[in-house]
């Protein structure tokens, strides 16, 4: 009993940290949609921040310094998806599939020049990382059975980077639907006109929208460089910025229910590694690919509306043209 | 010059050709900081993918694979539609086509089992081009989300049947066994070869072939046809198609399983004419150049096969300098790739404002 009580604890413990990088980008996603602008290239953002993090905490020696650049890096993908999708009012989609292959290309490119090997950045030292905090009062808890266990391995014994992005979704949470730009942030994304009308700039909110979601999404890639690997290495992301877009969906774009979605993906994807080779009765050895396979299954599912119903953002997509 | 004729010459060919050079100049740039000389780079680039036979055999290998997806996406942009997922047809097309070549009886003749193996890959190409369609027509999804999510679906089925169905007893790597031998598509340097010309050996086979006739058949189909029409009308106005008498989802999944189908056919130049089985990622990248070589070409079978032998010819070149220089990998291709998707799509009126201003004084005189 105590060891399935313990692989459970240590199964939602993993599916915490692969959690970390889905929540940034889903709602870094989610700032970009709810203002009207589809992005789909999240995955590109994370890519490119995970390697301008790795280069930078090993150049410079510190992961704070690898923090900053990364967001920096993300961020600028962020603009250049907003010059193209808001200011010449370009093709989203496309500009988002140009960032996704921009990054594969650029990171690959750049750690060869920098680093002399194609895709991969030097290991950190882990003075250069974001480490495992432990909480204070481990050993107290200890004695006490079965919240012990899950105080020292699923509370406690995270980076801060994991912390804040629990944090950051009632912070999302509150800024989308308790302050005034929240608001207007919403607004812009189902009736841009009436924002318009009302004498705010479609523009500048939609910047600043994306603006947060490039530093969001930064974030989500310097976590998967420098704390959850010690290193960059060749396509890390493997479809997270993807899953995330999925998360969006999957939670209808409300922060709390991606969050929700996060972590059922996230546990879709510890669990599957935990099945492997594991056989059911009466149905047999599971395929991994198919539990890999679920979360894009359960997206298509729910979009088609068989259970429940996504609606997107209204304007979502659609490039404000004002009239003159 | 009339207004009109000016403003078809601008949109046709000027803006195109200034996007494309922009995004050039951007790669240069990219060059510079990685420090290595541009012009050299591209002179290498160049004699490496045109200089000699076997370099220009292997730019046009990869322009064939271009030149399917590029036609997948552009028949797709035609009805409005973005078919981001032609990573996982050309993946699935490719498991229609082994089924044929791997299971036909090795009797057959060529000129039954070949037909048979490309229509494999046509029919798995559009099957799996049909769900997202449907679901886009009938159930409001939208396609670009469904095909994203099909390509992760196509690269989980082909893990699971290459590995548990598809793999050989006492093989480790996940591949299939040998196609049977009538599937093959004859090498270019055979065929010249029994002509009694000898030129140097490259991948290059007879699906180069079929990739102009397909060309050529997309072009007939989408400007001479009664269903090339209606794709159109349902891409220029969803409105004026229904009042025309046209059923705009019926539209959508007729262009779908097309467009499907052509990059299903990724896999009659990779397996039928180089690999003669199949195995993990064969269709690698394909799918996402297609992308950029729609939005070069302008949608148009023409603009497509000029730009798919450009995009061969980075491919090309792009191995040469690898091969070359030492801080430059082939991945400068990718770096391309997502510039010409960045400056000739999301900043397709990057110069337009311009354009404009600069004609105004032109057109205050006439």
């Amino acid at each position: 009993m105590s060891d399935i009580f313990l692989s459970t604890v240590l199964t939602l413990d993993a599916s915490v940290r692969v959690c970390v990088p889905l929540i940034f980008a889903s709602m870094a996603g989610l700032f970009a949609e709810r203002s009207g602008v589809v992005d789909i290239g999240l995955e590109g953002k994370l890519l490119m921040s995970a390697f301008i993090a790795a280069s930078a905490a090993v150049v410079f020696g510190s992961p704070w310094i690898g923090l900053l650049a990364g967001i920096f890096a993300s961020s600028v993908l962020a603009m250049v998806h907003g010059f193209a999708s808001i200011t010449y009012k370009g093709n989203q989609i496309v500009s988002g599939v140009a960032i996704n292959i921009l990054a594969a290309g650029l990171t690959m490119i750049l750690s060869l020049a920098w680093f002399k090997k194609a895709g991969i950045t030097p290991t950190l030292k882990n003075d250069q990382r974001f480490l495992s905090i432990d909480f204070p009062g481990l050993e107290l808890m200890d004695h006490i059975p079965i919240l012990g266990v899950i105080y020292r391995e699923l509370i406690s014994g995270h980076n801060i980077l994991v912390y804040l992005a629990f944090a950051i979704v009632p912070m999302v949470w509150w800024v989308v639907y308790r302050t005034r730009f929240g608001l207007r942030l919403r607004a812009v994304g189902e009736n841009p006109k009436a924002v318009d009308t009302a004498g705010l700039s479609v523009e500048s909110l939609r910047y600043k929208a994306l603006l947060i979601g490039g530093i969001l999404c930064g974030i989500g890639g310097v976590y998967l460089s420098t704390a959850y690997n010690a290193q960059f290495v060749k396509d890390m992301t493997a479809g997270s910025g993807f899953i995330a877009l999925a998360a969006l969906i999957f939670g209808k774009w409300h922060p709390y229910k991606v969050l929700a979605a996060c972590f059922l993906f996230a546990f879709l994807d510890a669990i599957s590694i935990r099945l492997q080779g594991i056989i059911i009765p009466g149905i047999g050895e599971i395929p991994v690919q198919l539990i890999e396979a679920t979360p894009y299954i359960l997206t298509i599912i729910l979009l088609a509306g068989f259970i429940g119903k996504a609606v997107p953002p209204k304007a979502s997509a659609q490039p404000y043209i004002k009239e003159l | 010059m009339t207004r009109e004729r000016r403003l078809s010459w601008i949109n046709g060919l000027l803006l195109p050709f200034l996007n494309v050079l922009t995004a050039f100049i951007a790669t240069a740039i990219v060059f510079v900081l990685i420090g290595v000389d541009p012009i050299k780079a591209t002179k290498i680039l160049i004699y490496g993918a045109l200089g000699y036979d076997e370099g220009l055999g292997y730019t046009l290998y990869y322009a064939t694979n271009f030149v399917f997806t590029g036609l997948a996406v552009a028949v797709a942009f035609h009805a409005g539609l973005f078919n981001i997922g032609g990573e996982g047809q050309a993946y699935v097309g490719g498991l229609g086509t082994a089924l044929v070549a791997l299971y036909l009886n090795p009797a057959l003749s060529a000129w039954v089992v070949i037909p048979l193996a490309i229509s494999g890959g046509l029919l798995f190409g559009a099957l799996w081009a049909i769900i997202p369609a449907y679901l886009q027509a009938y159930r409001g999804s939208h396609i670009v989300i469904t095909t994203i999510m099909f390509n992760f679906l196509a690269s989980a089925l082909m893990v699971y049947v290459l590995v548990n169905v598809l793999r050989e007893v006492g093989e480790m790597s996940p591949e299939s066994g040998d196609f049977i031998k009538a599937s093959w598509l004859p090498f270019v340097h055979d065929v010249f070869a029994s002509f009694g010309y000898k030129i140097a050996k490259s991948p290059l086979n007879l699906s180069i072939l079929v990739a102009l006739f397909f060309s050529g058949l997309v072009w007939f189909f989408l400007w001479h046809t009664r269903w090339g029409y209606a794709i159109r009308a349902v891409g220029k106005s969803n409105d004026a198609a229904i009042y025309g008498g046209i059923n705009p989802k019926k539209i959508i999944v007729i262009t779908m399983c097309i467009s499907g189908a052509l990059a299903g056919l990724v896999g009659i130049n990779e397996l039928m004419g180089v690999q003669h089985r199949l195995f993990l990622n064969f269709n690698f990248g394909y799918g996402f150049g297609g992308i950029a070589v729609a939005l070069m070409g302008r949608n148009h079978p023409v603009g497509i096969l000029i730009a798919a032998f450009l995009f061969g010819i980075l491919y090309q070149g792009g191995a040469e300098l690898d091969f070359e220089l030492q801080n430059v990998s082939r991945d400068i291709v990718v770096v391309m790739q997502g510039l010409v998707i960045l400056f000739c799509g999301g900043l397709e009126y990057l110069y337009r404002p311009i354009l404009i201003r600069f004609l105004a004084p032109i057109e205050a005189t006439e």
